[in-house]
Protein backbone atom coordinates (compact mmCIF):
# COMPACT_ATOMS: atom_id res chain seq x y z
CA UNK A 1 0.00 0.00 0.00
CA UNK A 2 2.47 2.93 -1.17
CA UNK A 3 -1.12 5.42 -1.34
CA UNK A 4 -3.15 6.04 1.38
CA UNK A 5 -5.77 3.73 0.48
CA UNK A 6 -9.43 5.56 0.56
CA UNK A 7 -10.92 3.83 3.64
CA UNK A 8 -14.51 3.11 5.16
CA UNK A 9 -14.48 5.10 8.41
CA UNK A 10 -15.82 3.56 11.80
CA UNK A 11 -18.83 5.42 13.03
CA UNK A 12 -17.27 7.68 16.17
CA UNK A 13 -19.45 7.73 18.83
CA UNK A 14 -19.73 8.34 22.54
CA UNK A 15 -18.14 4.46 23.62
CA UNK A 16 -15.53 4.43 20.60
CA UNK A 17 -14.75 7.86 20.64
CA UNK A 18 -11.34 7.03 22.75
CA UNK A 19 -10.22 4.49 20.50
CA UNK A 20 -10.80 5.71 17.12
CA UNK A 21 -9.27 9.48 18.25
CA UNK A 22 -6.56 8.12 20.21
CA UNK A 23 -4.08 8.45 17.65
CA UNK A 24 -4.05 12.22 18.05
CA UNK A 25 -1.93 11.43 21.22
CA UNK A 26 -0.20 9.11 19.55
CA UNK A 27 -1.73 6.91 21.97
CA UNK A 28 -3.80 2.94 21.41
CA UNK A 29 -6.37 3.02 23.63
CA UNK A 30 -8.46 0.45 25.61
CA UNK A 31 -11.17 0.35 28.33
CA UNK A 32 -9.25 -0.97 31.35
CA UNK A 33 -11.24 -2.31 34.62
CA UNK A 34 -10.19 0.09 37.78
CA UNK A 35 -10.88 -2.69 39.54
CA UNK A 36 -8.60 -6.15 38.12
CA UNK A 37 -6.92 -4.26 35.44
CA UNK A 38 -8.41 -6.47 32.37
CA UNK A 39 -8.67 -4.80 29.16
CA UNK A 40 -11.79 -4.79 27.35
CA UNK A 41 -12.31 -5.17 23.19
CA UNK A 42 -14.53 -4.18 21.89
CA UNK A 43 -15.77 -1.47 23.91
CA UNK A 44 -18.82 -3.09 26.62
CA UNK A 45 -20.09 -1.66 30.21
CA UNK A 46 -18.99 -3.61 32.19
CA UNK A 47 -15.61 -5.62 32.91
CA UNK A 48 -16.37 -9.16 31.97
CA UNK A 49 -14.09 -10.92 34.37
CA UNK A 50 -15.46 -8.75 38.10
CA UNK A 51 -18.34 -7.26 36.59
CA UNK A 52 -17.07 -4.00 37.71
CA UNK A 53 -18.69 -0.61 36.31
CA UNK A 54 -15.88 1.38 36.81
CA UNK A 55 -13.41 1.10 33.47
CA UNK A 56 -11.36 3.94 31.68
CA UNK A 57 -9.57 4.35 28.36
CA UNK A 58 -5.74 3.61 29.18
CA UNK A 59 -2.87 3.75 26.51
CA UNK A 60 -1.04 0.97 25.88
CA UNK A 61 2.45 0.13 24.54
CA UNK A 62 0.96 -0.43 20.72
CA UNK A 63 3.32 -3.45 20.83
CA UNK A 64 1.88 -6.20 19.65
CA UNK A 65 2.34 -9.28 17.66
CA UNK A 66 1.05 -11.04 14.79
CA UNK A 67 -1.52 -13.84 15.79
CA UNK A 68 -2.90 -14.84 12.05
CA UNK A 69 -2.95 -12.97 8.63
CA UNK A 70 -3.69 -12.82 5.30
CA UNK A 71 -2.86 -11.25 2.04
CA UNK A 72 -6.05 -9.93 0.42
CA UNK A 73 -5.83 -10.10 -3.67
CA UNK A 74 -9.54 -8.94 -4.31
CA UNK A 75 -10.47 -5.23 -4.98
CA UNK A 76 -13.76 -5.51 -2.61
CA UNK A 77 -13.56 -1.36 -2.15
CA UNK A 78 -12.98 1.35 -4.56
CA UNK A 79 -9.96 3.04 -3.87
CA UNK A 80 -8.14 0.84 -1.63
CA UNK A 81 -6.49 -1.09 -4.56
CA UNK A 82 -4.78 -4.73 -3.32
CA UNK A 83 -2.84 -6.47 -2.56
CA UNK A 84 -2.31 -6.13 1.13
CA UNK A 85 -2.22 -7.78 4.22
CA UNK A 86 -4.98 -8.07 6.61
CA UNK A 87 -3.72 -8.81 10.48
CA UNK A 88 -5.50 -9.81 13.67
CA UNK A 89 -2.68 -8.98 15.85
CA UNK A 90 -2.56 -9.56 19.87
CA UNK A 91 -1.29 -6.74 22.20
CA UNK A 92 1.78 -7.35 24.18
CA UNK A 93 -0.44 -6.07 27.60
CA UNK A 94 -3.56 -8.49 27.10
CA UNK A 95 -3.21 -11.40 24.46
CA UNK A 96 -6.84 -12.12 23.86
CA UNK A 97 -7.37 -8.58 23.05
CA UNK A 98 -6.96 -8.49 19.67
CA UNK A 99 -7.44 -6.27 16.61
CA UNK A 100 -7.83 -6.70 13.23
CA UNK A 101 -5.74 -4.14 11.53
CA UNK A 102 -3.41 -3.87 8.20
CA UNK A 103 0.51 -4.79 8.51
CA UNK A 104 2.03 -1.52 6.64
CA UNK A 105 5.81 -0.78 5.68
CA UNK A 106 6.50 -4.18 5.31
CA UNK A 107 6.73 -6.11 1.84
CA UNK A 108 3.99 -8.33 1.77
CA UNK A 109 5.81 -11.67 1.38
CA UNK A 110 7.53 -10.73 5.06
CA UNK A 111 4.47 -10.52 6.82
CA UNK A 112 4.60 -14.04 9.38
CA UNK A 113 2.97 -15.29 12.03
CA UNK A 114 4.65 -14.05 15.01
CA UNK A 115 5.54 -11.60 13.93
CA UNK A 116 6.61 -8.37 16.57
CA UNK A 117 4.84 -5.42 14.98
CA UNK A 118 4.16 -1.81 16.39
CA UNK A 119 0.92 0.53 15.95
CA UNK A 120 1.20 3.66 13.69
CA UNK A 121 -1.90 5.85 12.73
CA UNK A 122 -3.22 6.87 10.25
CA UNK A 123 -5.68 10.02 10.12
CA UNK A 124 -8.52 9.99 8.04
CA UNK A 125 -11.12 13.18 9.38
CA UNK A 126 -11.64 13.03 12.65
CA UNK A 127 -10.82 9.25 12.89
CA UNK A 128 -6.80 7.46 13.70
CA UNK A 129 -6.96 4.67 12.34
CA UNK A 130 -4.19 1.89 13.98
CA UNK A 131 -2.15 -0.17 11.71
CA UNK A 132 0.57 -1.82 12.44
CA UNK A 133 4.28 -1.99 11.27
CA UNK A 134 6.92 -4.53 11.90
CA UNK A 135 8.67 -3.22 15.10
CA UNK A 136 12.48 -3.39 14.77
CA UNK A 137 13.52 -3.30 18.09
CA UNK A 138 11.68 -6.65 18.59
CA UNK A 139 13.52 -8.45 15.14
CA UNK B 1 -27.79 -37.61 29.95
CA UNK B 2 -30.68 -35.17 30.32
CA UNK B 3 -33.99 -36.25 28.23
CA UNK B 4 -33.34 -35.66 24.87
CA UNK B 5 -36.51 -33.84 23.60
CA UNK B 6 -35.57 -33.48 19.97
CA UNK B 7 -36.08 -37.31 19.22
CA UNK B 8 -39.63 -36.23 19.67
CA UNK B 9 -39.38 -34.53 16.24
CA UNK B 10 -38.92 -35.97 12.57
CA UNK B 11 -37.87 -34.35 9.49
CA UNK B 12 -41.11 -35.39 7.05
CA UNK B 13 -40.12 -34.35 4.00
CA UNK B 14 -37.92 -31.88 2.26
CA UNK B 15 -37.73 -29.65 -1.07
CA UNK B 16 -35.92 -27.69 -3.12
CA UNK B 17 -36.80 -24.46 -5.78
CA UNK B 18 -34.53 -24.35 -8.86
CA UNK B 19 -30.87 -23.31 -8.27
CA UNK B 20 -28.79 -20.99 -10.17
CA UNK B 21 -26.32 -18.75 -10.32
CA UNK B 22 -28.93 -15.91 -11.87
CA UNK B 23 -32.26 -17.20 -11.99
CA UNK B 24 -33.92 -13.22 -11.83
CA UNK B 25 -36.84 -14.59 -10.22
CA UNK B 26 -38.63 -13.10 -6.58
CA UNK B 27 -37.01 -14.27 -3.31
CA UNK B 28 -40.97 -14.92 -1.74
CA UNK B 29 -41.57 -16.78 -5.25
CA UNK B 30 -38.49 -19.38 -5.18
CA UNK B 31 -38.90 -19.63 -0.68
CA UNK B 32 -42.95 -20.66 -2.29
CA UNK B 33 -42.19 -23.56 -4.67
CA UNK B 34 -39.61 -25.15 -1.79
CA UNK B 35 -42.27 -24.91 0.79
CA UNK B 36 -44.74 -26.15 -1.42
CA UNK B 37 -42.12 -29.20 -2.62
CA UNK B 38 -41.46 -30.05 0.98
CA UNK B 39 -45.24 -30.54 2.27
CA UNK B 40 -45.91 -32.59 -0.70
CA UNK B 41 -42.91 -34.44 0.05
CA UNK B 42 -44.02 -34.99 3.40
CA UNK B 43 -47.52 -36.55 2.68
CA UNK B 44 -48.95 -33.35 4.19
CA UNK B 45 -51.13 -30.42 3.04
CA UNK B 46 -50.68 -26.78 3.97
CA UNK B 47 -53.88 -27.04 6.23
CA UNK B 48 -51.59 -29.53 8.27
CA UNK B 49 -48.71 -27.06 8.84
CA UNK B 50 -49.83 -24.89 12.34
CA UNK B 51 -45.68 -23.73 12.28
CA UNK B 52 -43.14 -21.83 10.95
CA UNK B 53 -39.15 -21.05 11.44
CA UNK B 54 -36.91 -19.62 9.27
CA UNK B 55 -33.56 -18.02 9.17
CA UNK B 56 -32.76 -14.50 8.89
CA UNK B 57 -36.01 -13.25 8.62
CA UNK B 58 -36.65 -10.84 6.38
CA UNK B 59 -33.74 -8.31 5.46
CA UNK B 60 -32.63 -5.99 2.77
CA UNK B 61 -28.84 -6.03 3.33
CA UNK B 62 -26.95 -7.37 2.22
CA UNK B 63 -28.99 -7.46 -1.17
CA UNK B 64 -30.95 -11.01 -1.64
CA UNK B 65 -29.42 -12.66 1.48
CA UNK B 66 -33.21 -13.36 2.49
CA UNK B 67 -35.59 -14.74 0.32
CA UNK B 68 -38.64 -14.10 2.05
CA UNK B 69 -39.52 -14.08 6.44
CA UNK B 70 -42.06 -16.31 7.94
CA UNK B 71 -44.84 -14.45 8.15
CA UNK B 72 -44.50 -13.22 4.02
CA UNK B 73 -44.85 -17.02 3.62
CA UNK B 74 -47.63 -17.68 5.92
CA UNK B 75 -49.59 -14.87 4.45
CA UNK B 76 -48.84 -16.44 0.65
CA UNK B 77 -49.79 -19.61 1.77
CA UNK B 78 -52.36 -18.25 3.84
CA UNK B 79 -51.41 -21.32 7.04
CA UNK B 80 -53.18 -20.69 9.95
CA UNK B 81 -49.69 -20.94 12.34
CA UNK B 82 -50.04 -22.12 16.36
CA UNK B 83 -45.99 -21.24 16.00
CA UNK B 84 -43.92 -18.64 14.05
CA UNK B 85 -40.37 -17.41 14.66
CA UNK B 86 -37.64 -16.23 12.49
CA UNK B 87 -34.36 -14.36 12.92
CA UNK B 88 -30.50 -13.69 12.63
CA UNK B 89 -29.23 -14.70 16.40
CA UNK B 90 -29.44 -18.74 16.17
CA UNK B 91 -26.68 -21.25 16.14
CA UNK B 92 -26.50 -21.14 12.65
CA UNK B 93 -29.01 -21.65 9.43
CA UNK B 94 -29.84 -24.80 11.13
CA UNK B 95 -31.21 -22.93 14.27
CA UNK B 96 -34.22 -22.73 13.15
CA UNK B 97 -34.74 -26.23 12.56
CA UNK B 98 -33.16 -26.61 16.14
CA UNK B 99 -36.15 -24.48 16.97
CA UNK B 100 -39.07 -26.46 15.33
CA UNK B 101 -37.75 -29.45 17.32
CA UNK B 102 -38.39 -27.18 20.83
CA UNK B 103 -41.58 -25.97 19.01
CA UNK B 104 -42.82 -29.47 18.22
CA UNK B 105 -41.78 -31.55 21.37
CA UNK B 106 -42.96 -28.65 23.60
CA UNK B 107 -46.43 -29.32 21.73
CA UNK B 108 -46.33 -26.02 20.09
CA UNK B 109 -47.41 -27.13 16.64
CA UNK B 110 -47.60 -30.34 14.43
CA UNK B 111 -46.04 -29.70 11.80
CA UNK B 112 -43.38 -26.93 11.35
CA UNK B 113 -42.34 -25.68 7.72
CA UNK B 114 -38.65 -24.45 8.22
CA UNK B 115 -37.06 -22.82 4.78
CA UNK B 116 -34.00 -20.47 4.20
CA UNK B 117 -34.29 -18.88 0.78
CA UNK B 118 -31.20 -16.48 -0.69
CA UNK B 119 -31.00 -14.52 -4.16
CA UNK B 120 -28.05 -13.46 -4.14
CA UNK B 121 -26.79 -13.75 -7.23
CA UNK B 122 -29.52 -12.07 -9.02
CA UNK B 123 -29.63 -9.11 -6.33
CA UNK B 124 -26.37 -8.55 -7.11
CA UNK B 125 -26.60 -8.44 -10.77
CA UNK B 126 -29.32 -6.70 -10.54
CA UNK B 127 -27.09 -4.09 -8.08
CA UNK B 128 -24.42 -3.96 -10.95
CA UNK B 129 -21.86 -4.57 -7.51
CA UNK B 130 -19.62 -7.56 -6.44
CA UNK B 131 -20.03 -9.99 -3.86
CA UNK B 132 -19.27 -8.16 -0.77
CA UNK B 133 -21.69 -5.17 -1.80
CA UNK B 134 -19.38 -2.57 -0.90
CA UNK B 135 -19.67 0.29 -3.29
CA UNK B 136 -18.74 3.67 -1.35
CA UNK B 137 -15.30 4.34 -0.91
CA UNK B 138 -14.19 6.16 2.33
CA UNK B 139 -12.61 9.35 2.91
CA UNK B 140 -14.93 11.97 4.29
CA UNK B 141 -18.45 11.35 3.03
CA UNK B 142 -20.95 9.00 3.07
CA UNK B 143 -21.46 5.89 4.62
CA UNK B 144 -19.80 4.60 8.01
CA UNK B 145 -19.11 1.73 9.72
CA UNK B 146 -20.89 0.18 12.97
CA UNK B 147 -21.01 -2.87 15.20
CA UNK B 148 -18.58 -5.28 14.07
CA UNK B 149 -17.91 -4.23 10.88
CA UNK B 150 -16.66 -1.32 12.18
CA UNK B 151 -13.59 -3.20 13.41
CA UNK B 152 -12.83 -4.67 9.80
CA UNK B 153 -14.07 -2.58 6.86
CA UNK B 154 -11.73 0.19 7.77
CA UNK B 155 -9.05 -2.61 7.18
CA UNK B 156 -10.26 -3.31 3.40
CA UNK B 157 -11.23 -6.58 4.98
CA UNK B 158 -15.63 -6.74 4.88
CA UNK B 159 -15.53 -10.74 3.74
CA UNK B 160 -16.18 -13.37 5.91
CA UNK B 161 -13.71 -14.63 3.00
CA UNK B 162 -11.00 -12.45 5.03
CA UNK B 163 -12.25 -13.41 8.49
CA UNK B 164 -12.18 -17.40 7.95
CA UNK B 165 -8.59 -16.97 5.53
CA UNK B 166 -7.02 -15.78 8.99
CA UNK B 167 -8.54 -18.85 10.70
CA UNK B 168 -6.97 -21.08 7.72
CA UNK B 169 -3.52 -19.34 7.47
CA UNK B 170 -3.50 -20.14 12.08
CA UNK B 171 -4.72 -23.72 11.09
CA UNK B 172 -1.75 -24.20 8.32
CA UNK B 173 0.68 -22.07 11.16
CA UNK B 174 -0.09 -24.70 13.70
CA UNK B 175 -0.77 -27.99 12.29
CA UNK B 176 0.98 -27.60 8.78
CA UNK B 177 -1.91 -28.22 6.73
CA UNK B 178 -1.63 -27.14 2.76
CA UNK B 179 -3.26 -25.63 -0.14
CA UNK B 180 -2.84 -29.09 -1.79
CA UNK B 181 -5.02 -30.35 1.33
CA UNK B 182 -7.14 -27.87 1.50
CA UNK B 183 -8.02 -28.39 -2.33
CA UNK B 184 -9.78 -31.39 -2.02
CA UNK B 185 -12.53 -29.72 -0.40
CA UNK B 186 -13.35 -27.79 -3.76
CA UNK B 187 -12.18 -31.18 -5.97
CA UNK B 188 -14.24 -33.54 -3.95
CA UNK B 189 -17.57 -30.95 -4.07
CA UNK B 190 -17.23 -30.14 -7.94
CA UNK B 191 -16.80 -34.39 -8.08
CA UNK B 192 -19.99 -34.57 -6.58
CA UNK B 193 -21.86 -31.96 -8.31
CA UNK B 194 -20.89 -33.85 -12.24
CA UNK B 195 -23.57 -36.09 -10.99
CA UNK B 196 -25.96 -33.72 -9.74
CA UNK B 197 -28.88 -32.56 -12.51
CA UNK B 198 -29.26 -29.35 -10.01
CA UNK B 199 -25.97 -27.83 -9.20
CA UNK B 200 -24.55 -24.95 -10.97
CA UNK B 201 -20.97 -26.08 -11.16
CA UNK B 202 -20.28 -28.96 -13.05
CA UNK B 203 -17.77 -29.26 -14.90
CA UNK B 204 -14.61 -31.60 -14.41
CA UNK B 205 -11.96 -29.81 -12.06
CA UNK B 206 -8.43 -30.87 -11.68
CA UNK B 207 -5.73 -29.84 -8.94
CA UNK B 208 -3.90 -27.93 -11.73
CA UNK B 209 -7.30 -26.07 -12.34
CA UNK B 210 -7.76 -25.19 -8.73
CA UNK B 211 -3.86 -24.03 -8.31
CA UNK B 212 -4.22 -21.79 -12.09
CA UNK B 213 -7.35 -19.88 -9.77
CA UNK B 214 -6.51 -16.38 -9.08
CA UNK B 215 -6.33 -15.49 -5.22
CA UNK B 216 -8.86 -14.45 -3.12
CA UNK B 217 -7.21 -13.75 0.10
CA UNK B 218 -4.19 -16.35 1.13
CA UNK B 219 -4.66 -18.96 1.39
CA UNK B 220 -8.00 -19.04 -0.57
CA UNK B 221 -8.14 -18.80 -3.83
CA UNK B 222 -11.55 -18.36 -5.93
CA UNK B 223 -12.24 -22.26 -5.26
CA UNK B 224 -11.96 -21.97 -1.94
CA UNK B 225 -15.22 -19.75 -2.28
CA UNK B 226 -18.72 -20.60 -2.94
CA UNK B 227 -20.73 -17.99 -5.08
CA UNK B 228 -23.73 -15.93 -4.56
CA UNK B 229 -26.59 -17.76 -6.08
CA UNK B 230 -29.95 -18.19 -5.97
CA UNK B 231 -32.39 -20.89 -4.27
CA UNK B 232 -34.88 -21.89 -1.40
CA UNK B 233 -34.49 -25.07 0.88
CA UNK B 234 -37.07 -25.79 3.04
CA UNK B 235 -37.77 -28.94 5.38
CA UNK B 236 -40.68 -30.15 7.30
CA UNK B 237 -39.99 -30.77 11.50
CA UNK B 238 -43.16 -33.24 12.43
CA UNK B 239 -44.20 -34.19 15.60
CA UNK B 240 -42.37 -37.71 15.77
CA UNK B 241 -45.81 -39.55 16.66
CA UNK B 242 -47.38 -38.09 13.65
CA UNK B 243 -45.41 -40.78 11.21
CA UNK B 244 -48.93 -42.72 10.55
CA UNK B 245 -50.20 -39.53 7.80
CA UNK B 246 -46.87 -38.86 6.54
CA UNK B 247 -45.90 -40.04 2.87
CA UNK B 248 -42.69 -41.80 3.74
CA UNK B 249 -40.60 -42.86 6.73
CA UNK B 250 -39.32 -39.98 8.59
CA UNK B 251 -35.64 -39.10 9.63
CA UNK B 252 -35.44 -38.88 13.69
CA UNK B 253 -33.13 -36.50 15.02
CA UNK B 254 -30.90 -38.27 17.48
CA UNK B 255 -29.24 -34.85 18.97
CA UNK B 256 -28.54 -31.34 18.01
CA UNK B 257 -25.84 -29.30 18.81
CA UNK B 258 -26.40 -25.29 19.11
CA UNK B 259 -23.42 -24.49 22.28
CA UNK B 260 -21.82 -21.37 21.96
CA UNK B 261 -19.09 -20.89 24.60
CA UNK B 262 -16.31 -18.43 23.12
CA UNK B 263 -16.64 -15.10 22.13
CA UNK B 264 -19.50 -14.08 19.72
CA UNK B 265 -16.68 -12.36 16.87
CA UNK B 266 -15.19 -13.33 13.83
CA UNK B 267 -11.36 -12.05 15.82
CA UNK B 268 -12.06 -12.52 19.48
CA UNK B 269 -12.86 -16.26 19.34
CA UNK B 270 -10.40 -17.85 21.66
CA UNK B 271 -8.73 -20.59 19.20
CA UNK B 272 -9.56 -19.58 15.75
CA UNK B 273 -8.69 -22.63 14.34
CA UNK B 274 -11.97 -24.50 15.98
CA UNK B 275 -14.87 -22.31 15.33
CA UNK B 276 -17.84 -22.10 16.81
CA UNK B 277 -18.22 -25.82 15.55
CA UNK B 278 -16.37 -27.17 18.82
CA UNK B 279 -19.19 -26.16 21.30
CA UNK B 280 -21.91 -27.35 18.50
CA UNK B 281 -20.26 -30.47 17.67
CA UNK B 282 -19.48 -31.08 21.79
CA UNK B 283 -23.16 -30.08 22.60
CA UNK B 284 -24.41 -32.57 20.45
CA UNK B 285 -21.99 -35.51 21.01
CA UNK B 286 -23.53 -35.23 24.46
CA UNK B 287 -26.70 -35.87 24.02
CA UNK B 288 -26.21 -39.13 21.89
CA UNK B 289 -24.98 -42.90 22.46
CA UNK B 290 -23.72 -42.48 18.90
CA UNK B 291 -20.24 -41.95 17.91
CA UNK B 292 -18.60 -40.27 14.74
CA UNK B 293 -17.58 -43.75 13.15
CA UNK B 294 -21.44 -44.36 13.20
CA UNK B 295 -21.80 -41.06 10.81
CA UNK B 296 -22.15 -42.50 6.93
CA UNK B 297 -22.68 -39.47 5.29
CA UNK B 298 -21.68 -35.77 5.98
CA UNK B 299 -23.28 -32.35 5.03
CA UNK B 300 -20.41 -30.04 6.55
CA UNK B 301 -20.79 -26.15 5.53
CA UNK B 302 -18.01 -25.29 3.02
CA UNK B 303 -18.96 -21.62 2.39
CA UNK B 304 -15.32 -21.08 2.46
CA UNK B 305 -13.41 -24.77 1.89
CA UNK B 306 -11.57 -24.21 5.27
CA UNK B 307 -14.92 -24.24 7.19
CA UNK B 308 -15.68 -27.79 6.13
CA UNK B 309 -11.99 -29.27 7.51
CA UNK B 310 -12.77 -27.42 11.11
CA UNK B 311 -16.20 -29.04 11.18
CA UNK B 312 -14.64 -32.51 10.43
CA UNK B 313 -11.95 -32.17 13.10
CA UNK B 314 -14.74 -30.85 15.85
CA UNK B 315 -16.91 -33.29 14.95
CA UNK B 316 -14.24 -35.98 15.81
CA UNK B 317 -13.82 -37.40 12.60
CA UNK B 318 -10.12 -37.21 13.00
CA UNK B 319 -7.98 -35.49 15.32
CA UNK B 320 -7.83 -31.48 16.21
CA UNK B 321 -4.76 -30.55 13.59
CA UNK B 322 -5.28 -33.65 11.47
CA UNK B 323 -8.07 -32.44 8.84
CA UNK B 324 -5.08 -32.02 5.93
CA UNK B 325 -4.00 -35.56 6.10
CA UNK B 326 -7.81 -37.15 6.73
CA UNK B 327 -8.67 -34.92 3.29
CA UNK B 328 -5.71 -35.78 1.67
CA UNK B 329 -5.59 -37.18 -1.54
CA UNK B 330 -9.76 -37.24 -1.19
CA UNK B 331 -10.53 -40.93 -0.69
CA UNK B 332 -11.90 -40.78 2.44
CA UNK B 333 -14.18 -38.29 1.93
CA UNK B 334 -15.16 -39.45 -1.74
CA UNK B 335 -19.15 -40.94 -2.11
CA UNK B 336 -17.64 -44.21 -1.86
CA UNK B 337 -15.21 -43.59 1.17
CA UNK B 338 -15.01 -44.16 4.51
CA UNK B 339 -17.11 -40.65 5.18
CA UNK B 340 -18.96 -39.24 2.01
CA UNK B 341 -19.06 -35.71 2.63
CA UNK B 342 -20.83 -32.65 0.69
CA UNK B 343 -22.18 -35.26 -1.97
CA UNK B 344 -24.72 -32.54 -3.54
CA UNK B 345 -21.27 -30.60 -4.35
CA UNK B 346 -21.81 -28.72 -1.66
CA UNK B 347 -21.76 -24.66 -1.41
CA UNK B 348 -19.18 -24.57 -3.28
CA UNK B 349 -20.52 -26.22 -6.57
CA UNK B 350 -24.07 -27.13 -6.18
CA UNK B 351 -24.59 -23.21 -4.95
CA UNK B 352 -25.05 -20.65 -1.92
CA UNK B 353 -27.60 -22.07 -0.55
CA UNK B 354 -26.38 -20.48 2.83
CA UNK B 355 -26.39 -24.43 5.20
CA UNK B 356 -30.07 -25.02 4.17
CA UNK B 357 -28.71 -27.29 0.63
CA UNK B 358 -26.46 -29.23 3.16
CA UNK B 359 -29.16 -30.11 5.11
CA UNK B 360 -31.46 -30.91 2.25
CA UNK B 361 -28.59 -33.20 0.63
CA UNK B 362 -28.31 -34.92 3.70
CA UNK B 363 -32.13 -35.72 4.15
CA UNK B 364 -32.36 -37.38 0.17
CA UNK B 365 -29.08 -38.99 0.98
CA UNK B 366 -30.69 -40.87 4.26
CA UNK B 367 -34.11 -41.52 2.46
CA UNK B 368 -32.14 -42.87 -0.64
CA UNK B 369 -33.59 -40.34 -3.14
CA UNK B 370 -30.13 -38.81 -4.69
CA UNK B 371 -30.15 -40.43 -7.88
CA UNK B 372 -26.79 -41.04 -9.25
CA UNK B 373 -25.16 -39.20 -6.58
CA UNK B 374 -26.52 -41.60 -3.92
CA UNK B 375 -24.14 -42.93 -1.16
CA UNK B 376 -24.53 -46.97 -1.00
CA UNK B 377 -23.45 -48.73 1.81
CA UNK B 378 -22.50 -52.22 2.61
CA UNK B 379 -22.87 -52.68 -1.27
CA UNK B 380 -26.06 -51.38 -2.09
CA UNK B 381 -28.03 -49.63 0.98
CA UNK B 382 -28.74 -45.89 1.80
CA UNK B 383 -26.54 -44.46 4.60
CA UNK B 384 -28.47 -44.93 7.67
CA UNK B 385 -26.87 -41.64 10.08
CA UNK B 386 -26.12 -38.45 8.58
CA UNK B 387 -25.07 -35.07 9.89
CA UNK B 388 -25.38 -32.13 9.06
CA UNK B 389 -23.23 -29.11 10.08
CA UNK B 390 -24.00 -25.53 9.59
CA UNK B 391 -21.93 -21.87 9.83
CA UNK B 392 -18.62 -20.68 10.39
CA UNK B 393 -16.22 -18.84 12.40
CA UNK B 394 -18.25 -17.67 15.81
CA UNK B 395 -21.80 -19.17 14.27
CA UNK B 396 -22.46 -23.05 14.48
CA UNK B 397 -25.13 -25.50 14.61
CA UNK B 398 -25.23 -29.17 13.63
CA UNK B 399 -27.82 -32.28 13.58
CA UNK B 400 -27.70 -35.83 13.56
CA UNK B 401 -30.50 -37.63 11.67
CA UNK B 402 -31.25 -41.10 11.64
CA UNK B 403 -32.90 -43.55 9.67
CA UNK B 404 -34.04 -45.39 12.79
Amino acid sequence: MADVPLRILPRVVPETEFFWTGGAAGELRFLRCDDDGTYIHPPQPRCPKCLGKSLTPTAVSGRATVHTFTINHHPWIPGFDPPYAVAIVEIEEQPDVRLTTNIVNCPIDEVRIGLPVRVVFEQHDDTYIPLFEPDATRA
Amino acid sequence: MPDILERKAVISGAGQSDIGRRLMRDGLDLTLDACIAAIDDAGLTRDDIDGICTYPGPMDVPPGFSGAGATQVQDALRLNLNWHTGGLEMPGQLGSVINACAAVAAGYANHVLCFRSVFEGSAQARAGGGRAGVTSGGGGGGFRAGGFMQWTLPFGAPSAANWIGMMAQRHFHEFGTTREQLAQIALNARKNAEVNPNAIYREPMSMEDYFAARMITTPFCLYDCDVPADGANAVIVSRADSAPDLRKPPLHVEAIGSALRGRPSWDQWDDLTTMAARDAASMMWSRTDLEPSDVEVAELYDGFSFITVCWLEELGFCGKGEGGPFIEGGQRIARDGQLPLNTNGGQLSAGRMHGYGLLHECCVQLWGEAGERQVQRDGGRPPRVGVAGNGGGPIAGCMLLTTD
